[in-house]
């Protein structure tokens, strides 16, 4: 099974620019409500994504969408972090991860 | 008691024996199941921590480098210097089976395979400045990948843990207890009645025997 397939960066201008540069499509957003649309969009309305990276700033308040793909083979949803740098979000969703599946965080340390 | 309503018959209890059997069969299995799925998440999240940290430092990196060439630029220069983009980046997905779960496995493929085609613009009109960001970025786009491979893996794989691990536990604490205590039931409910038969074949045998020969035992 071979589809050919497309990778999606939301974020600030700033941030998916540079993407752009690297031939992924590029998704500015300026708000929440912008980013939220833009996700739907690239989730509902498409079948040709398979990764969506997207800023973890943005993410922190869209978990309800991006849980929904969790259990799902294809989109992957990927925090990045932004142009602040990392805010740990990522790693959260791993360690949610890890907690989820054995029980308990062994990762802490 | 077990619940609902149970005949004890010798039938219902050769069912429920049955039952339990296929029920300790699936519970080993799964179990099996779940430990395997275990050791392969494991190797999974470290090497998704490994990348995260390499990903994150990469791009904190590149944003950096990116921060400086558009303070150095104007911003409408760097738009216009990235705004139509030369590569392009399609991606081949396959799917590997790990313990019946997919997880994806990423390749990419650019429409240019030249490393220089990443720079959309001439060079004379903007920073070394972006190109060094770009370059870092075009590192890190690698690792990136990779992690969302992995990612993905490590949150499918936690699905299917969380519910294999779920099946275990109905079927060791829920399923099989409670198979356990219906033959156990039934058992004692049909030694029961075989008591109960024999008491009263021998009452039976006494009596006949006092009306035919006034036999006194």
């Amino acid at each position: 099974m071979i589809f050919m397939l497309k990778i999606a960066v939301i974020g600030g201008r700033e941030t998916v620019m540079g993407f752009k540069a690297l031939g992924l499509e590029a998704c500015p957003v300026e708000n929440l409500t912008e980013a939220k649309e833009t996700l739907r969009k690239l989730t509902r309305d498409s079948d040709d994504y398979a990764i969506i990276y997207i800023e973890e700033n943005l993410a922190e308040n869209l978990t309800d969408e991006i849980d929904r793909y969790k259990d799902l083979p294809k989109p992957a949803i990927i925090l990045i972090p932004g142009r602040e740098g990392s805010n740990g979000l990522g790693i959260n969703a791993l360690n949610a991860a890890v907690e989820r599946a054995i029980g308990t965080n062994i990762l802490e340390n | 008691m077990p619940k609902g309503t149970i005949t004890p018959t010798r039938m219902v209890l050769n069912q429920q024996k049955a039952r339990l059997k296929t029920a300790r069969k699936g519970h080993k299995l799964m179990k099996d199941k779940c430990d395997e799925l275990m050791r392969q998440f494991m190797d999974i999240v470290r090497q998704n921590k490994e990348l995260r940290l390499k990903v994150e430092e990469g791009m904190t990196a590149a944003f950096k480098s990116l921060q400086v060439a558009s303070a150095i630029m104007s911003p409408d220069m760097l738009e216009q210097a990235l705004l139509y983009p030369r590569q392009s980046v399609e991606l081949d997905v396959k799917y590997k089976n790990i313990m019946s779960v997919n997880v994806p496995q990423y390749s990419f493929r650019t429409k240019n395979d030249d490393p220089s085609e990443i720079y959309p613009y001439g060079f004379a009109q903007t920073s070394g400045e972006l190109d060094d960001a770009l370059d870092k970025l075009a590192h890190v786009f690698e690792d990136m990948l990779q992690l969302a491979q992995v990612e993905k893996s490590t949150q499918l794989l936690a699905q299917e843990i969380e519910k294999t691990r779920r099946r275990v536990n109905a079927l060791e604490y829920v399923m099989i207890p409670e198979f356990e205590e219906t033959i156990k039931y039934i058992q004692m409910k049909l030694d029961e009645n075989e008591s109960s038969t024999k008491v009263r074949l021998l009452k039976v045998k006494d009596m006949v025997l006092k009306d035919s020969h006034d036999f006194e035992t």
